[in-house]
């Protein structure tokens, strides 16, 4: 993909971190007039400050050298002097606020229409109809002299587009309460997410917690943007306090729960879990907190004694097979197969005996009965496979039984290697006859299909599969036996 | 447009303008920090930078040495540091940790931040609370647009989905507004513009403010028609497993940027091989919209043409000799390659497919999208939660069984709950609370027989109050209504029809004919009918957010009907699946016109999934 020449494989030779390729594609620069063109249409790329907003900058660099800069500065000269096209206009469509807009009750955006410098007559005039307004705007009534000062005397509609441009703006201005709710909804309503935190950050610094809170309780698309941001900059108390003042108690909880990931030491993972319990989670995780903790508990005491065990060289199962990772924050499901694989057949007082692990953690007949299943099976321990379906009726007669189907328990063994003696008992036991045959050809279990085809009196059957074995073999001189056999009666 | 007569499917307009003008935009912004310096690219801005530009271009521009962004300290000697990033806080957070220790040792060095395709202020804000703002410039990197192929152009803004779906966070709507923008400006004017769902509302909004900002010049459009579509108006189609090949190839290998990675699995070789996967690869062209069956009997058929081609050599002279070496040999070497390539990776996919009995999984699938046999399938995904199998692929059947039943019965969705906990770590708590949220994964709620109340309210009242009264049901409950969607546009064909997947009828083949995707569906059916007229209680069921407009006061004008017209830009908000461009290019294919996809990122059940994930620090 890259060519090899001298210069970049110095580069590769020289740089400490991992090399990436990029593929080599045509740089032809006199190409560069068809995109310089293309620059020329869409002014807002690669367009500097308006002028009249250019304030300090801080720039490292003197005057743009080159031709792409050059380039680009023609495009912006040249983009002054393009003819407009009006009647390719789109119409607004209604993307209707999901929630009210103000809790306080009445607008005040009029009175800043009103306030601008190109402002709308038409709202002026609506804000003094109502003479209330005037006691919650006392600014207005100050001399406009007092406003020199100000940077800007942007509306809170001109300010969030100027912030959306990238323009120069300022937020200083907007300190009564109105004034900062009137911002924060036209964000909102310009639907800029970039612009509504640009906004509440704002708010956080200049505000109360209290009172943003109780604000942002009614504004739910603001709302959202907070909490995404305190989520974002790892403001953890701040989020908890928020939920809490929000009656948001089980969001409180999961976020205070997600944090014991940042916990590396198990036992402090395991103290912070045990103090997770007295959250306020909703009742069905609570129980899964408190197997968490109980989980972890155990398994910080079944690690300890492992890894004691296994480097004593006490017993021969850690020989045999060494374990190749630590229990430590495994699933509950991986710490039974665990358990079934090294201290299968303990008392069920122990805490890594896997009859305590099925009790505390409540685990199904069906689940545990696969995982030991796939435990056993993979050390071939096969007496234990055949307990674990082996009942005794009160007569003593024993019956082997399943709470998952025989054909599923064949494909388990058949996937831990187990041997066709032993395959053969189970697919003996599935009950569907068809079922039956075609698992037994899968996995080559002679007896099974030809006692099967016996049982049937399916003569023909029989002697169509004495064609698939070997002449000779045990399974062709059964089959032989049983076709001479007089004694049976055929049904074909 | 269905029963027009079909024409010849019209030129798609060149996109590799938008590769060219990134460039420049690059190397005038590298440009603005003279002198040599040290680039440090954030990791999933590599594969993008990859398309468009290359070392050369860069160290013509000073860059001495690229560095990956890793979030740990760095080594650099140069005077100069540059960052290319996107606008996220935890980069911008390491940087400001990079700058502060050069700090206080003391060491002077320039630093420039380069965002891209834009900055937030919440980055520059933490420059600003870090001390550092003004030490650092900052500057934005308009790179909206990557064409990954003809007819594929992406935002690569994977993270587009959980930040506007799960968290609620806006930041990209203007993001999406100016991509729209740039394409317009290049290629429109656009005529008409339908869209469903409240992003595609907005983005539409904010591409039309910075219309009416900037000027426009008047030019031949080259893309008359625009249908934007929000990822939630359907997300069980990106939830099915894929069986296109791209979509398999995606699902399996992973399809990065347009490149693919085999394994020596595939190669049949001791190391892996990166690949490009796109309309220039002769053989993948011709097989990436097929179904997964119907590929191996095509490449077999290559197979064979490419064997009596190379045959041809035997009873040839001298001078016939020469020519075919010079002028055949060497497509037939490339073809060759590409063909054992693909050869490999189908039976890779092939032997892993059979390896996790692909066929019952589908079966599953298919019976939730047919509502068929249901206990069943909970049976079958509780099985599967049971033997630890891939997690991602349990919690993927989850979400479909609740998207398709309108969520789980409280008794199922505390037992598999609590069985996915105890099989893949208690962790995945957080996982479900995000599942909730966003609607994937819920609970039914007792008031579920609002289903029922509602239509008989409904039939009582007015539509427009109908219509309220539906807003205020689904406040209550995010409902996909996915069977009686299913029902009233007819997406899942009767199972007892042969489907004959050689010779596709429908857009159903990309799923085995089990079922038409939604989003797909609605893009037929919006086109067909010119607007939203006639499916009013579709978009009811969507919950709403429809919308259709065409440019101009007076655009009753009989339009001419240009080549423009033909060409349709379908963008997704929050993401698309192969599997769905392919069956866009299938019905472009029927109705004679083109389709372009724009999307913020392709995507595939498990990077959807993957998205959703809190279980790691």
């Amino acid at each position: 993909m890259m060519r090899g020449k001298p210069d970049e494989d110095d580069y590769w030779n020289s740089s400490k971190f991992k090399a990436f390729t990029f593929d080599d594609e045509d740089d032809d620069f006199t190409r560069l007039k068809e995109s310089k063109r293309a620059v020329n249409s869409i002014r807002s790329l690669v367009e500097e400050e308006d002028e009249e907003d250019d304030v300090e900058k801080v720039s490292w660099s003197g005057e743009p050298v080159g031709s792409i800069s050059w380039s680009v500065k023609e495009t912006e000269s040249s983009i002054r002097s393009t003819g407009e096209v009006r009647d390719q206009s789109f119409p607004k469509i209604h993307t209707a606020p999901s929630l009210p807009k103000n809790s306080s009750g009445y607008s005040l955006s009029s009175l800043f229409k009103g306030k601008a410098k190109t402002g709308s007559f038409q709202s002026f005039s609506e804000s003094f109809g109502d003479p209330s307004i005037r006691n919650y705007a006392p600014e207005l009534r100050k001399p406009k002299s007092e406003y020199k000062d100000y940077v800007s005397d942007w509306t809170p509609e001109e300010t969030v587009k100027r912030m959306q441009q990238g323009k120069v703006y300022s937020l200083e201005k907007f300190r009564s309460l109105q004034d900062k709710l009137l911002l924060l909804d036209e964000a909102v309503n310009a639907h800029d997410g970039n612009v509504i935190t640009a906004v509440l950050i704002y708010l956080k610094k200049s505000l109360s917690k209290e009172i943003l809170f109780r604000e942002l309780i009614t504004r739910e698309i603001a709302l959202r943007h907070y909490i995404h941001y305190l989520k974002e900059i790892g403001e953890q108390k701040l989020l908890v306090e928020l939920f809490k003042s929000m009656d948001r108690t089980e969001d409180m909880a999961l976020m205070q729960y997600r944090d014991h990931l940042n916990v590396r030491d198990e036992n402090k993972r395991r103290d912070f879990l045990k103090n997770c319990l007295s959250f306020p989670f909703s009742p069905d995780d609570a129980t899964h907190v408190q197997d968490h903790y109980t989980l972890l508990e155990r398994q910080i005491i079944i690690e300890a004694n492992d890894k004691q065990v296994e480097s004593s060289g006490q017993a021969d199962i850690f020989k045999k097979y060494p374990r190749k990772a630590s229990i430590l924050n495994m699933p509950i499901i991986t710490t039974l197969y665990y358990s079934c694989f090294y201290h299968y057949g303990e008392s069920d007082g122990t805490f890594s005996s896997p009859a305590n692990i099925r009790k505390t953690f409540r685990i199904s007949d069906k689940q545990f009965l696969l995982t030991c299943l796939g435990a056993r099976a993979k050390l071939k321990a096969w007496f234990d496979v055949d307990a674990l379906f082996t009942t005794k009726n009160w007569l003593g007669y024993t019956k082997k039984r399943s709470p998952i189907g025989f054909h599923r328990i064949v494909d388990i063994l058949q996937k831990n290697n187990a041997p066709v003696q032993v395959l053969q008992d189970y697919v003996n036991l599935v009950e569907d006859v068809e079922q039956k045959i075609s698992l037994a050809q899968k996995y080559k279990c002679h007896d099974v299909i030809i006692n099967t085809y016996r049982d049937l009196k399916d003569r023909q059957q029989l002697i169509v599969y004495r064609g698939k074995v070997e002449k000779g073999s045990s399974e062709y001189r059964k089959i032989e036996e049983i076709l001479s056999n007089s004694q049976l009666r055929w049904k074909n | 447009m269905a029963h027009s007569v079909r024409r010849d499917a019209p030129e798609l307009p060149d996109f590799s303008l938008l590769k060219r003008l990134a460039r420049d935009q690059l190397i005038y912004l590298l440009e603005q920090l003279p002198g040599r310096k040290d680039l440090f690219i954030e990791a999933d801005l590599m594969s993008p930078l990859d398309r468009i530009a290359n070392v050369t271009t860069l160290k013509q521009h000073d860059v001495d040495k690229l560095y990956k962004v890793e979030h740990k300290p760095i080594v650099s000697t140069s005077d100069q540091l540059c960052f290319l990033i996107r606008p996220r806080i935890k980069t911008v957070k390491w940087i400001c940790d990079v700058v502060n220790a050069d700090k206080a040792f003391g060491r002077f060095r320039r630093y420039k931040i380069i965002f891209s395709p834009q900055k937030f202020y919440a980055c520059e804000n933490l420059l600003e609370e870090q001390g550092i703002f003004g030490d650092v410039t900052t500057d934005e990197w308009s790179f909206y647009l990557l064409p990954l192929d003809d007819d594929i152009i992406s935002l690569e803004l994977p993270e587009f989905f959980r930040d506007y779906f799960l968290e609620g966070d806006q930041r990209w709507v203007r993001t999406a507004g100016s991509a729209l923008h740039l394409l317009h400006s290049v290629y429109g004017p656009f005529s008409k513009v339908y869209g469903i769902g409240r992003c595609s509302k907005m983005a539409y909004e904010s591409w039309r403010e910075q219309v009416e900002e900037g000027e426009q010049r008047a030019r031949q459009a080259e893309i008359g028609n625009v249908f934007l579509i929000d990822r939630d108006v359907d997300l069980v189609t990106p939830l099915c497993s894929q069986v296109v090949y791209e979509g398999l190839v995606d699902d399996i290998f992973r399809i990065k940027c347009g490149c693919v990675e085999f394994c020596p699995d595939v190669t049949s070789s001791d190391k892996s091989i990166k690949v490009m996967l796109n309309s220039q690869d002769k053989v993948f062209n011709e097989i990436r919209n097929e179904h997964f069956s119907q590929v191996f009997g095509f490449l077999s058929q290559k197979a064979r043409n490419l064997q009596t081609a190379y045959d041809k050599r035997s009873g040839m002279n001298i001078k016939q000799m020469k020519t075919f070496v010079s002028e055949e040999l060497k497509g037939l070497k490339q073809e060759h390659r590409l063909l054992s390539l693909h050869i490999g990776a189908s039976e890779s996919m092939m032997k892993k497919k059979t390896k996790q009995d692909f066929q019952e999984l589908l079966k599953t699938e298919h019976s939730l999208l047919e509502g068929f046999e249901i206990r069943e399938c909970i049976s079958y995904i509780e099985e599967h939660i049971n033997r630890q199998v891939s997690m991602v692929e349990s919690m993927r059947l989850l979400c479909l069984l609740s998207l398709t039943e309108n969520g789980l019965l409280p008794k199922d969705y505390r037992s598999l709950k609590a069985q996915f906990l105890q099989s893949y770590g208690i962790e995945h708590l957080l996982t479900f609370s995000n599942l909730k949220q966003l609607g994937l994964l819920v609970e039914q709620q007792p008031g579920e027989t609002l289903t029922v109340m509602e239509s008989r309210v409904g039939k009582l009242v007015n539509d427009k109050t109908a219509g309220k009264l539906t807003d205020a049901f689904s406040s209550l409950a995010k409902k996909s209504n996915f069977r009686a969607l299913g029902r009233r546009l007819n997406l899942v064909p009767k199972s007892d029809e042969e489907y004959d997947l050689r010779v596709p009828r429908d857009m159903a083949y990309i799923f085995s004919g089990a079922y038409i995707p939604l989003s797909c569906k609605l893009i037929e059916q919006v086109l067909e009918r010119d607007g939203w007229t006639g499916l009013e209680e579709v978009t009811r069921m969507l919950n709403g957010h429809e919308f259709a407009v065409t440019a101009g006061s007076n655009g009753s004008d009989a339009r001419v009907k240009t080549d423009s017209q033909r060409i349709i830009l379908v963008m997704f908000l929050g993401g698309c699946t192969f599997s769905e461009i392919s069956a866009l290019r299938f019905l472009g294919r029927e109705k004679g016109i083109k389709f372009i996809v724009v999307t913020t990122a392709i995507t595939n059940s498990a990077r959807l999934l993957e998205s959703m994930l809190d279980n790691h620090a």
